[in-house]
């Protein structure tokens, strides 16, 4: 079966679906939890500890948050590889382009690719900076969330980085999860329109939840 | 009408191609498009030169024989096929950029000739049903669902002739393989093959050298069937559908 999957275009392109919705899902509690910095040093760094302590005592400290973490990291890479795969066969399958060209498609369906690109290299640097510390701006603490952030959203580029990041990621969502749906084969006639509502929301959603940071940073509303 | 053509022009497969400019006078608005390309060729083959291949065969709409990217668009502006294109949806003095299909499972033969035999091997890879042969079989034994009906003749529709393939930016045929699978997967008379015809279907398109869906829409865009996006979708949800059922066996 997972060969059966992986070898096909449709297959993998619901590996690519599923990963996604994967990520989707994280990014939803994630930008709930963001929220918390709007009510203070102490609700934002115990927010922070609690997320390390979820399951006890079944299970230990730290453990629940690794159990995330490698879910991500599959699905970051299942869904780069299919991803990557499945554009370079594509571009293979097109080689020829016409000479009358015309516009193609709508702004987000086009990017899908380089908003990918560009989401694989944040999530990279948002990892150096937030998780290890290791191209953060001011005297990264581990356990100091708080204050960490602050230091980030201080530099402008910090900000730059994080504002076009996730403008790339409501493109990428508002026409990823609805084709997800339609990869999966949830899409019908009479959900499209719902499907494609839900696909706004989101993608609003994310991307002004998100940006609210960096924004209430640079208005000194969190500082 | 007096129009300027740029027509690709290709001796052979293995030939380069390259657009070629052609003036055509005296064309009448109620020409067809392949009428109007029939006045150039009478016009090159007097001047000893060679006439422009192009695909085409019923003429009516129904074969699915005639292609051309006219402008940009797979069949030309209005949605239908090239030949049930007429002159009157161009204007006098217009330049008209004319190519064949681009898709690397297409290769050009001549001019605007293109090698559409990888969809004859989808079809073979599963587009068939088993049944007996003889008399007509009793009309009432086996009863099909109106709603069934409708889907199975809306998908029945697809006259095979590659515009989707043509107007993918990925050369991807997933349009015309799930008219297929779609058409015959939802009656009766499909179903013992209904799993094996969409795992082969798909696999054939795939071995094809077809690129994969990333819902542009294009494809149903350019369709002169209306063959509706989401076709694809019910296509995936049938693949997933028999991958899952051939992974437990
Ligand atoms: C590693 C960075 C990423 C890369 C390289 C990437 C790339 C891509 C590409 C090329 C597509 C296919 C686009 C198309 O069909 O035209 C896609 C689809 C998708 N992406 Fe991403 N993406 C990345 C990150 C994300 C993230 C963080 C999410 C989380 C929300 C996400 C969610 C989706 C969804 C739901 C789809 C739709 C799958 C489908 O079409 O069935 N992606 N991605
Ligand atoms: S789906 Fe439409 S465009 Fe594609 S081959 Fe069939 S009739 Fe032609
Ligand atoms: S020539 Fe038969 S459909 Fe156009």
């Amino acid at each position: 079966m997972a060969r059966t999957v992986w070898d096909s275009t449709v297959g993998k392109k619901a590996v690519m679906a599923v990963s996604g919705l994967i990520m989707l899902l994280y990014l939803v509690v994630h930008m709930i939890g963001n929220l918390k910095i709007f009510f203070g040093t102490e609700e934002f760094n115990h927010y922070a500890h609690w997320l390390r302590t979820v399951g006890e005592p079944f299970m230990h400290y730290e453990w629940t948050l690794w159990v995330v973490r490698v879910v991500l990291v599959v699905a970051v890479v299942a869904h780069a590889t299919s991803a990557y795969q499945l554009s370079r066969r594509d571009i293979k399958a097109r080689p020829t382009p016409y000479a009358h060209r015309r516009r193609r498609a709508g702004y987000a369906t086009r990017t899908m690719r380089w908003g990918g690109v560009i989401l694989g290299l944040f999530i990279v640097w948002h990892i150096l900076d937030l998780t290890t510390g290791t191209v953060h701006a001011g005297g990264f603490e581990s356990g100091k969330p708080y204050q960490n952030v602050v230091d980030t959203f201080s530099t402008w580029y910090g900000n730059t980085v994080y504002i076009v990041a996730m403008l790339a990621l409501g493109l990428h969502i508002q026409h990823g999860f609805w084709s997800a749906a339609q990869t999966l084969g949830a899409g019908s006639r009479s959900r499209d329109r719902a499907l494609k509502t839900v696909a706004n929301v989101l993608a609003l959603l994310l991307t002004a939840g998100f940006i609210a940071v960096p924004v209430g940073v640079m208005t000194g509303v969190v500082s | 009408m007096r129009l300027t053509l740029r027509v690709w022009r290709q001796k052979n497969a293995a030939a380069e191609g390259a657009m070629s400019t052609y003036e055509v006078d005296g064309i009448s608005p109620d020409m067809s498009f392949l009428e109007m390309l029939d006045t150039l060729n009478e016009e090159l083959i007097l001047k000893g030169e060679d006439p422009v291949a192009f695909d085409h065969d019923c003429r009516e709409g129904i074969c699915g024989a005639c292609s051309l990217v006219i402008n940009g668009d797979a069949h030309g502006p209005e949605r239908t096929t090239t030949c049930q294109l007429h002159m009157r949806s161009f204007r006098d003095g217009d330049t008209i950029d004319i190519e064949p299909w681009r898709a690397s499972a297409f290769p050009v033969v001549k001019d605007l000739v293109v090698d559409r035999s990888a969809f004859d091997r989808i079809i073979q890879a599963g587009g068939y049903i088993t049944a007996p042969t003889g008399a007509a079989p009793e009309a009432h034994a086996t009863p099909v669902p109106k709603a069934d009906a409708d889907f199975a003749f809306e998908h029945a529709e697809c006259i095979g002739c590659g515009a989707c393939v043509a107007a993918c930016p990925n050369g991807a045929a997933m349009l015309f393989t799930s008219a297929k699978v779609n058409h015959l997967n939802v009656l009766p008379q499909g179903a013992p093959e209904r799993e094996t015809r969409v795992l082969d279907m798909v696999g054939q398109m795939d071995a094809e050298g077809f690129g994969g869906c990333t819902l542009t829409g294009e494809c149903a865009t350019a369709c002169p069937k209306g063959i509706p996006l989401m076709s694809i979708t019910s296509m995936n949800k049938e693949w997933l559908r028999a991958a899952r059922k051939a992974g437990k066996r």
